[in-house]
C-alpha cells in the first residue's frame, strides 16, 4: 500500500495540575504556546516525540498525550483539524477565553 | 426544600475528605491517570477539551439562594466567572484546576451540594418537572419521590457498577415537562380509578445513538412499592444489560431485545421476590420527606391584581415578557416566573456570577428563597406574587435576564459541543447563536409560535436533538463539520423521535435550511396550528421539497 504523505506533527496533552492544554517543546519542556512546540516532520521523529510524551505521562506531568497534525508554514503552527484548533485557541464562542489572542480562525 | 440531616452531612464530608486524599495522591504521583480516572469520574470530574470540567448535581433542579450564591462564588473564585446549566438539571464549571478541586467540593458541601453520581455507570442525578409543586395541572409534587430515589440510589452498593449510566426522571403532572419517556426509567404520578395517587412507570427510553421512547411497564404502582419496583427493574437490567458492548449497554437495548412484555414479566418476577416492599419505603418515610417540600406560607390573594393589569397595559416590553415567560400558578395571586438563559445571540444555559447572584437575590426577596433549574437550560422563580412581577421584571432587565422567548424559536437547547466537549464532533453553540440572531425579531418569533430547536454536537445527544421539533445533530465528514436535521421530535407527553429530513448540511448551510423549514411551516399551517401539529398533519414531504428540490 502506498504510504500517505505525512503531515508535520506535534505532541499535545493536558497538564495534570490545572488541566490546561500544553504542547511538548524542546528538551522535553511542556509549553502552552503551540508556536514553541517541537515539530516532527518524519514518522520516526513523531514516534520518538510521542514516546517522550508518554514518558512525561508516566512521570505524572501531563495526561493523555497524543500526536496531532499541524500545518507548519512560515507564519504559524496551526493544527489541521478543527478540534485541535479549538483546543489550541479556546472556545470559538468565547474569544475572551483560552489561549486565543482575539483572532477568529474559522 | 430538602435539608441535609446529620447522616447526609457526614456522608458528603467524608466523600470530600476521601477525594482530597485521592487528588493529593494523584498530584504526587502515587496514583496513575488510569487508576485515578474512575475515582474522579465518581466525583463528577471530567477532563474535557480545554481543561477539567466539574459537573455539580442540582437534585430535581431545586436550589436555595444560598446555594446559588455559592455557585456564583465558585464560578468567580475557581473558574472563569460563569457556569453552564445543563440539560440534566446540573451545572458545569469548565475551567477548574485539579489542585483546587477538593476546596471546591468543600465549598459545595458547605451548602449541601456535591458532584457525586454526576458521571459513571451509576444512577445519575434524578430530575423532575421544574414547575413541581406549583404547576396548575399537577396531581402531586414529584420531588419527594425524586429525593427518596436520590437517597436510595446514592452509593447503593448493588447499583454502583451498572452496565452503563442510568437516568431517572419524575413528573407529577399529565403535561410532561421532564421528558420522562426519554429516560431509563420515567415516573409519572397519576391517580387510579379510586382517586389514589401512584405511579405510571416507563422504562427503556433514551436518546444517544439509539433513540427510543420508553414504554409503560406498569400502568399504576402503589407509592409504597416505588423503591422495591425500581429495584426490581435495576436487578433485571444489572443482570442482563449488555456489558460486552458499550453501545448496547443501556437498558433501552435490553427492553427492545426482550420486548416490553417479557421485560415486564421479568421485572414482575423480581418484584415478587422482594419481601414486604413497604419495608424499603414505609409510609412514615414518605411523609417525613414530603414535609420538606411543603409549600411555603403563601398569602391568600385575589387572583387578579390591578397594579399588574395597569403595568401590562402601559408597558409593551413587560407585556411581551409576561405573555411568554409567566406560567399559571396553582395558588391564586401567584405566578411562575421563567428566566430565559437564552439571550439573543447568547450561549444557551450560561450564566455569569453576577447573574447568579441577582437570581439568588430575587429569589430571596420575592420568591421564598427557592430557585429551579430546568432541563431546557432556563431558571424558574416558582412563587412570585403577581403584584411583584413588574419589579422582578425590571431587575431582570437590568441583569440582562429578561429575554422574552420562552418556548419560542430562540429558546434553543444546546450542548457545549466542540467548543468545550472532548466527545463532540462538531460545534453546536455557534449554530444556536446564529439561529437566535436570525430569528431575533420579537414579532417574528411570536408569529412563528411554539417551536423547539434542539442541537447536539455529537451522536450522544446531550442537546436532545431527537426530541426537537427541529433537531440538529453536528457530525464530522472528511474533517469538516456537517449537520443532520431531524423534524417532528417531541419530549412531552406525546414523545416522539424526530426523523432525518434528508442529506446533511455544511456549517454555513444550517441557518438557511432552518429558515426554509420555518418558512415552509408558516406557508402551510392552518389557523392556530403549531409547527409540531402541522408537521404531524403534512409529514416531511413539503419540507424535503423546500430543502432539496432546488439542489
Amino acid at each position: 500500500m502506498a504510504k500517505k504523505s505525512e503531515a508535520a506533527k506535534v505532541v499535545t496533552a493536558n497538564r495534570l495540575g490545572d488541566g490546561l492544554v500544553v504542547f511538548l517543546g524542546q528538551e522535553g519542556v511542556w509549553v502552552e504556546d503551540i508556536g514553541k512546540a517541537e515539530i516532527a516532520h518524519a514518522n520516526g521523529d513523531a514516534d520518538a516525540l510521542l514516546q517522550q510524551g508518554l514518558n512525561a505521562e508516566k512521570a505524572n506531568h501531563v495526561v493523555e498525550p497524543y500526536l496531532i497534525d499541524v500545518g507548519d508554514d512560515e507564519a504559524a503552527v496551526t493544527p489541521l483539524h478543527i478540534r485541535e484548533r479549538i483546543r489550541t485557541l479556546g472556545p470559538s464562542v468565547r474569544l475572551d477565553l483560552g489561549k486565543q489572542a482575539g483572532e477568529h480562525l474559522f | 426544600m430538602y435539608r441535609y440531616d446529620e447522616f447526609d452531612i457526614n456522608f458528603v464530608n467524608a466523600r470530600v475528605d476521601q477525594f482530597r486524599d485521592q487528588i493529593s495522591r494523584r498530584l504526587n504521583g502515587d496514583l496513575t491517570e488510569e487508576q485515578f480516572k474512575p475515582l474522579r469520574l465518581m466525583n463528577g470530574l471530567y477532563l474535557q477539551l480545554h481543561a477539567y470540567m466539574l459537573r455539580v448535581a442540582i437534585p430535581y433542579g431545586t436550589l436555595s439562594s444560598r446555594q446559588m450564591r455559592q455557585l456564583a462564588f465558585i464560578a468567580e473564585r475557581f473558574d472563569k466567572d460563569y457556569g453552564h446549566f445543563t440539560t440534566r438539571q446540573n451545572i458545569q464549571f469548565n475551567w477548574p484546576k485539579l489542585e483546587d478541586m477538593a476546596d471546591i467540593l468543600t465549598h459545595l458541601a458547605d451548602v449541601e451540594m456535591h458532584a457525586i453520581q454526576t458521571s459513571g455507570n451509576c444512577i445519575r442525578n434524578v430530575t423532575a418537572d421544574h414547575w413541581a409543586g406549583v404547576a396548575a395541572d399537577e396531581v402531586e409534587d414529584p420531588r419527594p419521590y425524586a429525593e427518596l430515589l436520590r437517597q436510595w440510589s446514592s452509593v447503593h452498593p448493588e447499583f454502583t457498577f451498572l452496565p452503563r449510566k442510568f437516568k431517572i426522571a419524575v413528573t407529577g403532572a399529565p403535561n410532561d415537562r421532564a421528558a420522562v419517556a426519554f429516560h431509563d426509567i420515567g415516573l409519572k404520578v397519576k391517580e387510579n380509578e379510586d382517586g389514589e395517587a401512584g405511579f405510571e412507570v416507563l422504562a427503556g427510553g433514551g436518546m444517544g445513538r439509539t433513540p427510543v421512547v420508553g414504554v409503560t411497564i406498569r400502568d399504576w404502582l402503589r407509592k409504597k412499592d416505588l423503591l422495591a419496583y425500581v429495584e426490581a427493574i435495576m436487578r433485571v437490567y444489572n443482570l442482563h444489560g449488555r456489558r460486552d458492548n458499550k453501545y448496547k449497554a443501556r437498558i433501552k437495548i435490553l427492553v427492545m431485545d426482550l420486548g416490553a412484555d417479557e421485560f415486564r414479566r421479568q421485572v414482575d418476577e423480581e418484584f415478587a421476590k422482594i419481601d414486604a416492599p413497604e419495608v424499603l419505603l414505609p409510609e412514615e418515610e414518605i411523609q417525613r420527606i414530603s414535609a420538606y417540600f411543603a409549600p411555603p406560607d403563601c398569602e391568600k390573594l385575589d387572583d387578579n391584581d390591578s397594579t399588574l393589569d395597569g403595568h401590562l397595559k402601559e408597558n409593551t416590553a413587560f407585556r411581551l415578557w409576561h405573555d411568554t415567560n409567566i406560567a399559571t400558578h396553582k395558588i391564586p395571586g401567584y405566578a411562575i416566573v421563567n428566566i430565559s438563559l437564552k439571550p439573543i445571540g447568547g450561549i444557551p444555559g450560561d450564566a455569569n456570577s453576577a447573574q447568579m447572584r441577582i437570581v439568588a437575590e430575587l429569589a430571596e426577596r420575592y420568591n421564598h428563597d427557592e430557585i429551579r433549574v430546568n432541563y431546557e437550560q432556563n431558571l424558574v422563580l416558582p412563587y412570585v406574587r403577581k403584584s411583584d412581577l413588574f419589579q422582578v421584571w425590571q431587575e431582570l432587565v437590568d441583569a440582562e435576564l429578561a429575554t422574552d422567548n420562552l418556548g419560542l424559536v430562540t429558546d434553543i437547547i444546546c450542548c457545549p459541543g466542540l467548543d468545550y466537549c472532548a466527545l463532540a464532533t462538531a460545534r453546536s453553540i455557534p449554530i444556536a447563536q446564529e439561529i437566535s440572531n436570525h430569528f431575533s425579531d420579537a414579532g417574528k418569533q411570536r408569529e412563528i409560535g411554539d417551536l423547539k430547536i434542539k442541537i447536539s454536537g455529537c451522536i450522544n445527544a446531550c442537546g436532545h436533538h431527537h426530541a426537537g421539533h427541529i433537531g440538529i445533530l453536528g457530525l464530522e465528514k472528511r474533517g469538516q463539520e456537517y449537520y443532520q436535521i431531524t423534524l417532528g421530535g417531541s419530549g412531552d407527553e406525546n414523545a416522539a423521535i424526530g426523523a432525518i429530513v434528508g442529506p446533511g448540511f455544511s456549517y454555513a448551510e444550517v441557518v438557511p435550511a432552518v429558515d426554509k423549514i420555518v418558512d415552509t411551516y408558516m406557508d402551510l399551517r392552518e389557523e392556530g396550528e403549531t409547527f409540531l401539529e402541522a408537521y404531524r398533519r403534512v409529514g416531511a414531504a413539503p419540507f424535503k421539497e423546500a430543502l432539496y428540490a432546488a439542489h
